[in-house]
């Protein structure tokens, strides 16, 4: 095992099928206890790069740990740590939910005596405890998917691996699993390593990301850092229609506390901030003595990144 | 290896608990009773010229209207292979297990070997029930039991049955781990078996009378020629080299005139002794070797494919 804090370290790490790169002198560090969430479009590599991680295929080049485990040399030992939840989780469906986590218990090695109360504990953290003698063919997509979860708590895992997590799931259900794993993490202190294109849910639990495209991690940091580093803004995007606009007026509004930036198109301000500023700006547009026509608040900074970086691109 | 024993465990369960082991089971068994229903009409005019191994006439003896035992098994272990092979790695594929499977701290080797033993074990269960109910039922009925070299001949059939049906479970197994459906890989596995079971017959027959025509007056040397030809060319089926291997297994009078061919005035001057067992064998350890071969050959196809392909998310 590593004896220091990070827990995922990939070291220029490069897959090619055939002669097509796929995951091209990729370089990571998760620390433990982090939640990272790796975005980036269909065909990026991002599930490439998560079977690499699992061992499940090999590297062109390079390499990646989990744990101080190399997950090409000694796969069996980073499985042991490591749970996988895959986009299209799959069950036994003529097995109960009890039956399918034994079967997944007893290949993880855990002595057959210990086996029911694990499955009453990873049942529970799932809330699944009273369907655990039902038929997983009866299940809803987001049983499933918590069942899912409970499937890799069986191991007691150090690190998780989420394959598009909330992928096809109703708003309500997709905040549980978010819910779920925000909750692992702080009990348990499992890290996580979420991939995804949702990037709105993503922002909600991954206080870390990384950009992949064509292969390359093109950007990687907090979602704060990255917005300031891309956008020039912060957290926060506020949008403002005023009657009048005039260069003294933003220049003023630049000055703001907490104000990062100020853009303007015709009568139309964007500015960026770290905080929801708005009852300051209202209020030094009203002091300004300029009517103010609309004022929209956006959160989604990291979209913000994403469709800039790709439309760039 | 206590993970093959895992994943061989839950196959046997699965398979023991699906639908399909009791059609296949409820069928061989109405086969199996059938054919020794027959048996036991035709007994004692089969036997009645020779008086060894009569307990073995119970596998072998058919009547006009149902074959012998032996015939239905022949058309049976092909099926049974296959039916428990064809979806064994495909469907878990397709159901999205296999990727949460093998994110298990377990080698990739243990899903194939422990799906491929479970469904020996399988097959070897089933043609061994209905061996000893056939055995059971006849001892009760002709009041004579097997000697020592019965029993060894009726273990050696159930282990040539074995053999003969781990080959086309592995081919079953091979098409499932080439063919992303489920439906393609039984279909194909089907195919083959139609086309080694009924067809090549009918080729092999159309080559030998093409390359050795019999005309009206044809020679004994020419009969020879085309009766050379015809077996040569259904050798290459796993079905003609097994029916030869039980034929003459569970016929030791005059089973092994199977291989080659017989004049009528030579058959009149013969004097038909029965093989040992170890005769037997001998005429049938060409036959074992190439089913056990095919067999391997399938299965070790099937495993290096399934080590080196590579593992989706999905």
């Amino acid at each position: 095992m590593s004896e220091n804090n990070n827990i995922i370290v990939a070291s220029k790490l490069s897959k090619k099928y055939n002669e097509h790169l796929v995951v091209d002198d990729f370089n990571l560090t998760i620390k433990k206890g982090e939640i990272f969430g790796l975005l980036g479009p269909n065909g990026a590599g991002k599930s490439t790069i998560i079977l690499m991680t699992l061992g499940l295929t090999e590297p062109t080049s390079g390499s990646i740990t989990v744990g101080g485990f190399n997950s090409t040399r000694e796969a069996l030992k980073v499985k042991r740590i490591t749970g996988y939840l895959p986009e299209r989780v799959g069950f036994y469906d003529d097995l109960s939910a009890k039956n399918n986590l034994s079967y997944t218990a007893e290949l993880n090695n855990i002595p057959y005596r210990e086996i029911p109360k694990k499955i009453d504990e990873a049942l529970e953290m799932v809330a699944l405890t009273k369907n655990k003698n039902q038929l997983v063919k009866t299940f809803s997509k987001g049983m499933k998917q918590r069942l899912g979860i409970a499937d890799v708590l069986i191991k007691d895992p150090q690190v998780i691996i989420f394959d598009e997590p909330t992928e096809g799931l109703d708003v309500k259900v997709a905040n549980q699993i978010l819910q779920t794993i925000l909750d692992l993490n702080k009990k348990k202190n499992i890290t996580f390593l979420l991939s995804s294109h949702q990037l709105n849910l993503m922002q909600r639990v991954c206080p870390k990301v990384g950009i992949l495209s064509k292969g390359k991690l093109i950007t990687e940091g907090s979602v704060e850092s990255l917005g300031r580093n891309m956008l020039g803004g912060g957290k926060y995007r506020i949008e403002l229609e005023l009657e009048k606009v005039t260069g003294v007026l933003v220049e003023k509004l630049k000055k703001l506390d907490k104000v990062l930036s100020v853009t303007r198109s015709g009568n139309q301000l964007q500015i960026m901030s770290d905080k929801d500023i708005r009852q300051d700006i209202s209020r030094f547009i009203a002091a300004e003595g300029v009517l103010l026509t609309r004022m929209d608040m956006k959160q989604d900074a990291l979209e913000e990144i994403y469709l800039k970086y790709f439309k760039e691109e | 290896m206590r993970s093959i024993l895992t994943v061989y465990r839950k196959e046997l369960s699965d398979h023991f608990s699906s639908n399909k082991f009791l059609i296949l089971l409820a069928l061989i068994y109405i086969a199996g009773l059938s054919s020794t229903y027959v048996a036991l009409q035709n007994i004692r005019e089969a036997a009645s010229s020779i008086n060894t191994n009569v307990f073995l006439y119970l596998f072998t003896t058919g009547g006009d209207v149902l074959p012998a035992f032996i015939t239905f098994i022949s058309f049976f272990v092909p099926i049974i292979g296959i039916i428990f092979g064809f979806d064994a790695i495909n469907s878990e594929k397709n159901s999205g297990n296999l990727s949460r499977l093998l994110s298990q701290p377990i080698y990739r080797d243990s899903v194939i070997n422990g799906k491929f033993l479970a469904g020996i074990t399988t097959l070897t269960i089933i043609i061994t029930s209905i061996v000893i109910i056939i055995s059971g039922i006849g001892l009760f009925a002709i009041g004579v039991p097997p000697n020592a070299d019965e029993i060894l001949r009726l273990i050696f059939f159930i282990f040539i049955c074995v053999i003969y049906g781990g080959f086309w479970m592995g081919l079953a197994i091979l098409f499932s781990v080439i063919m992303e459906k489920t439906a393609a890989s039984i279909l194909t596995a089907i195919a083959i078996w139609i086309f080694f079971m009924f067809f090549l017959p009918i080729i092999a027959n159309a080559i030998a009378n093409a390359m050795a025509p019999l005309p009206e007056n044809a020679s004994i040397a020419m009969q020879i020629r085309n009766f050379n030809i015809e077996h040569a060319i259904s050798r290459i089926s796993p079905s003609t080299l097994f029916t030869e291997a039980i034929v003459v297994l569970l016929l030791p009078v005059g089973g092994q005139l199977y291989f080659r061919p017989v004049l009528q005035e030579e058959l009149s001057r013969m004097i038909l002794n029965p093989l040992s067992i170890g005769q037997s064998m001998i005429q049938v350890w060409p036959q074992l070797v190439a089913i056990t071969a095919l067999a391997i050959i399938c299965f070790a196809l099937s495993y290096v494919i399934f080590m080196r392909q590579e593992i989706r998310s999905t």
